[in-house]
C-alpha cells in the first residue's frame, strides 16, 4: 500500500477499438460512484498475475454520466514485461482489478485563450478527455490525431462525431504527417499546445513549437513511459535486529512498517524531513527521490528519506 | 447530539468565549517547549472523537456567530471574496466538498440530497433551504464559492496549478491574520509568501511547494499555523488595520488574561477533482490566555515558547508590544515542571 485510496473495479465491457487497442469499461464494484476526475488524469491499474503484482498507469478516457464507470484504452505493447499483455489476454468481462484515485500530471491550463490538442496512436486517451472537457467549457480548441491506418479508427470516428470540423486526422499509411510549422504560427497569443504520443512525435512537436517561437510554458506533453521502477532490495535495521525485503512497488518506509518497526514520518512525500534516517552502510547506489536532503547530503551517502528513496543494489543497513 | 451554537460577537463588545469543551478540543500547536518554522505537513486523517480533526471540516459552537460576522465583513467590503473567471470549475468542486462533508458529519444540522444534477441543500442553523442545479451558477443566489463559504467556518483560497507553480486565483478571506486577498489575488506561491521571514532561507517554502504540486486527490493534508490577536477579533485584515492596530496598545497587566488570544489556524489542503485546483482552508480558532491556562500543560508550555521565539517571528506576527506582559501573566502558571511531548493535554 502506498497510502493512497484504492478502488476495486469490475470489467463491465471490452471493445476491440483498433487492431491493437482494447477499450475497457471499469465499473465500480461497490456500486458507489467513481471519483470525478479532471481531463488528462490517469489511474494506476494493479493486476494480480498469479501472486505477482503488475501496476501500470492508464489515462482515463471518460466517466459514464451516472458516474459508475470509467473507460481506459490499452495498446498491446510488443516486448511487454506483462501489463498490457495481461490486460489483453487475461482480463475478461467480470474480472476484478484494483485502481488508484485519479492523478493528473497532464492538466489543461485554464487560463489558456485557445487549446491545440495533438495525439499520436494510443496517446489519444488523455486527449479524448481533454477535448470533451474543452467542449463542455465552450473553450476554443482544435484536435490533431495521427494514426497508423484506417483500421486504427474507433477513436477517430468518435472524435469526429463529437467535435466535428475541430478535428483533423492524419494517416501514416497515406503519408499524412502533422506539420507543426503550418499548425503553430497562426494561433492566437496565449494558445497552449498539448501533445501525447510516441516519443519521436512528442520531440518533433515540441521542437517545432520552440522553433516557432512559442514560450516553453505553453507547450505541454505526456510520455507514456513506465515510472522509474524500483528494483527490490533488502534492508537491515541495526537496532531492531531485523532484516526485511523491500518489494519493487513498496517504499522503504512501508517495508519497515511491515516489519513491525515504528519509523517516523509525516508527509510521506519527501518534503517534511521527518523520516530522515541514518545510513550505516550499503552495497549499491542510493536513489534519492526526496526534496529534503541537500545535494551534498545526498552525495555523502549517510542519510536517506525512507518515504520516497531507495537502494539500487543488494542491502541497505539503517540505524533503526 | 447536536451542537449548541453560541450567541456572541467578534467586534464591538467582543462577547466571544470558549466553553470548557471547546477549550479541551482547541488545536494547541506546540508539541514541545520551543517553536520554529518547519514543513509541518501531515495527512489530514480523521483524529480522535470530539477533537478538532475528528472530521475533515470542523463545525463548532461558534458556527452561527462566525457566519454572521462574515456577512458583516462582506457587506462593508465585497472584495474579501473574489474569483478569477477560470476558477469557476474549482468553485463547484468546493461546493461539493463542503456540502458533502458537512451533511455527512453533521446530519442533524445540514442535509444534502441529490437527484442527478438537481441538488437540495438544507442548512438548519442558518435557516437555509436551497434547491439548485449543480454546475449552473444561475440557480444559486451567489456565485458557487461565495454561496457555500458564507455557510462554512474558515477562510478558503482556491489555488490553480500551472507549469509547476501555484496561483491564488480565488478566495473567501474574512478572518485573516493581516494579509489581503485583494492584494494577493493572481499571485504565485513565491510572491504571496514574500513577507514571511526566515522560512525561505531554510528551504521550507521550496520543499512545501514541491510537496503541494504533487498533492493527490483523496489524500488531503493539513498543518497548523499560529499568531496572537488582541481581543477576539476574526477580521484582522490590512484593510481594517485602523480599527484593530490600536488594540495592541490597550493590553494592561490587569486585562491581559482576557484580552490576549492565541490564534491558531488549522490549514487543510485538498486536490479538487474536476478542476485539478487545490483548496486551502484556513480555519481560525481563538483562545484567551485565561482559558489556555486552564490546561496546565499549555499554561507551562506557552510562556516558554514566547520567551524562546526568534525576534524575526515575534516581529512578523506583530506581538512584540505585548509579549513581555503576556509572558509575565503566563509565568504565574508555569511551575517549571517538565512538559510531556505532544500537543494534547495530559
Ligand atoms: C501517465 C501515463 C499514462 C499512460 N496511459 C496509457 C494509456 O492510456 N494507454 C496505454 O496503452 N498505455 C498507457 N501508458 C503506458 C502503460 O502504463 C504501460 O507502460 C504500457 O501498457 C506497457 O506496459 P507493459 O507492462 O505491457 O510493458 P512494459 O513491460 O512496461 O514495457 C513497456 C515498454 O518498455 C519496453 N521494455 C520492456 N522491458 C524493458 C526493459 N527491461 N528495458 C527497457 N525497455 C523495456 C517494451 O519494449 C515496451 O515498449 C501510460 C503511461 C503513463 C506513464
Ligand atoms: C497553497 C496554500 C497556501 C496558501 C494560499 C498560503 C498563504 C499564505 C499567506 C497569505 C500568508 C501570509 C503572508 C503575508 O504575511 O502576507 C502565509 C504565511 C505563511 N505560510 Fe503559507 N500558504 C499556503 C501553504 C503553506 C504551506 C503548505 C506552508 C508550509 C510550510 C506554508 C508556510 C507559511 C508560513 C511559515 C507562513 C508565515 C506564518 C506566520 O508566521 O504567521 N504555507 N501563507
Ligand atoms: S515522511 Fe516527510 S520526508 Fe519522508
Amino acid at each position: 500500500m502506498s497510502g493512497g485510496v484504492e478502488i476495486t473495479v469490475r470489467v463491465a465491457e471490452i471493445e476491440q477499438a483498433t487492431a491493437s487497442v482494447k477499450r475497457f469499461r471499469l465499473a465500480s464494484a461497490s456500486g458507489e460512484p467513481l471519483p470525478v476526475f479532471s481531463a488528462g488524469s490517469h489511474v494506476v491499474v494493479s493486476m494480480d498475475d498469479g501472486g505477482h503484482r503488475i501496476r501500470n498507469p492508464y489515462s482515463l478516457i471518460d466517466r459514464a454520466p451516472d458516474g459508475l464507470s470509467y473507460r481506459i484504452g490499452v495498446l498491446r505493447t510488443p516486448n511487454s514485461r506483462g501489463g498490457s499483455i495481461f490486460m489483453h489476454e487475461r482480463v475478461s468481462v467480470g474480472s476484478e482489478l484494483v485502481i488508484t484515485m485519479p492523478v493528473n500530471l497532464f492538466p489543461l491550463i485554464r487560463t489558456g485563450r485557445k487549446h491545440v490538442l495533438v495525439a499520436g496512436g494510443i496517446g489519444v486517451t488523455p486527449i479524448y478527455a481533454m477535448a470533451d472537457e474543452l467542449r463542455s467549457q465552450n473553450a476554443p480548441y482544435e484536435v490533431h490525431y495521427a494514426m497508423r491506418d484506417e483500421a486504427n479508427g474507433a477513436f477517430a470516428a468518435e472524435l469526429v462525431e463529437r467535435h466535428g470540423d475541430k478535428v483533423r486526422l492524419y494517416r501514416d499509411d497515406a503519408r499524412e504527417i502533422i506539420r507543426v510549422e503550418e499548425m503553430l504560427p497562426n494561433q492566437p497569443l496565449g494558445t497552449h499546445l498539448y501533445v501525447c504520443g510516441p516519443e519521436g512525435m512528442i520531440n518533433a512537436i515540441l521542437a517545432g513549437g520552440r522553433a516557432a517561437g512559442w514560450p516553453v510554458e505553453n507547450l505541454h506533453s505526456e510520455r507514456f513511459l513506465a515510472p522509474p521502477g524500483g528494483a527490490p532490495f533488502s534492508v537491515a535495521l541495526a537496532k531492531a535486529g531485523i532484516t526485511a525485503e523491500v518489494g519493487p512497488h513498496q517504499s522503504l518506509l512501508e517495508a519497515i512498517e511491515e516489519a513491525g518497526v515504528d519509523a517516523p514520518y509525516l508527509c510521506r512525500g519527501g518534503a517534511c524531513g521527518q523520516c530522515v534516517t541514518t545510513v550505516l552502510s550499503f552495497e549499491g547506489e542510493l536513489i534519492h527521490n526526496d526534496h529534503y536532503l541537500t545535494d551534498e547530503e545526498k552525495a555523502s551517502g549517510t542519510k536517506i528519506m525512507t518515504c520516497v528513496s531507495r537502494l539500487n543494489g543488494r542491502e541497505l543497513v539503517l540505524d533503526l | 447530539m447536536g451542537l449548541q451554537f453560541k450567541t456572541e460577537t467578534f467586534r464591538d463588545d467582543f462577547t466571544f468565549s470558549n466553553s470548557p469543551e471547546a477549550i479541551h478540543r482547541f488545536p494547541f500547536p506546540f508539541d514541545s517547549d520551543s517553536y520554529m518554522y518547519s514543513v509541518n505537513i501531515e495527512q489530514h486523517m480523521p483524529g480522535p472523537p470530539k477533537s478538532h480533526v475528528e472530521f475533515p471540516i470542523d463545525i463548532d459552537e461558534h458556527y452561527v456567530a462566525e457566519m454572521q460576522d462574515r456577512a458583516m465583513v462582506l457587506k462593508e467590503d465585497p472584495l474579501r471574496c473574489q474569483a478569477l473567471p477560470h476558477m469557476l470549475t474549482a468553485e463547484w468542486d468546493l461546493v461539493e466538498l463542503l456540502m458533502e462533508s458537512m451533511s455527512k458529519h453533521y446530519p442533524e444540522h445540514f442535509s444534502l440530497t441529490k437527484d442527478g444534477d438537481r441538488w437540495h441543500w438544507v442548512n438548519r442553523p442558518l435557516g437555509i433551504d436551497q434547491r439548485f442545479t449543480f454546475g449552473d451558477t444561475a440557480t444559486l443566489p451567489y456565485p458557487p464559492m461565495e454561496y457555500v463559504t458564507r455557510q462554512c467556518q474558515g477562510d478558503f483560497a482556491l489555488i490553480d496549478q500551472r507549469n509547476d507553480m501555484l496561483f491564488m486565483d480565488a478566495g473567501m478571506i474574512t478572518t485573516q491574520a493581516d494579509w489581503s486577498l485583494d492584494f494577493d489575488i493572481g499571485m504565485s506561491w513565491t510572491e504571496w509568501h514574500g513577507p514571511v521571514p526566515l522560512a525561505h532561507d531554510l528551504g521550507i517554502m521550496d520543499r512545501a511547494l514541491k510537496f503541494l504540486l504533487n498533492l493527490q486527490q483523496g489524500r488531503p493534508v493539513r498543518r497548523l499555523n499560529w499568531t496572537m490577536t488582541v481581543n477576539p477579533r476574526l477580521d484582522t485584515s490590512p484593510e481594517n488595520y485602523h480599527k484593530w492596530g490600536v488594540d495592541r496598545t490597550t493590553v494592561t497587566p490587569e486585562n491581559v488574561g482576557d484580552k490576549v488570544h492565541l490564534r491558531v489556524e488549522l490549514q487543510a489542503l485538498w486536490r479538487l477533482p474536476r478542476s485539478n485546483a487545490i483548496v486551502f482552508s484556513i480555519r481560525c480558532y481563538l483562545i484567551k490566555m485565561s482559558e489556555l491556562v486552564t490546561i496546565p500543560k499549555w499554561g507551562r508550555r506557552f510562556p516558554r515558547i514566547l520567551k524562546g521565539l526568534p525576534p524575526e517571528l515575534a516581529e512578523y506576527k506583530g506581538l512584540t508590544r505585548y509579549r513581555d506582559m503576556t509572558i509575565k501573566y503566563l509565568e504565574q502558571f508555569d511551575d517549571g515542571a517538565p512538559t510531556s511531548p505532544g500537543f494534547f493535554p495530559d
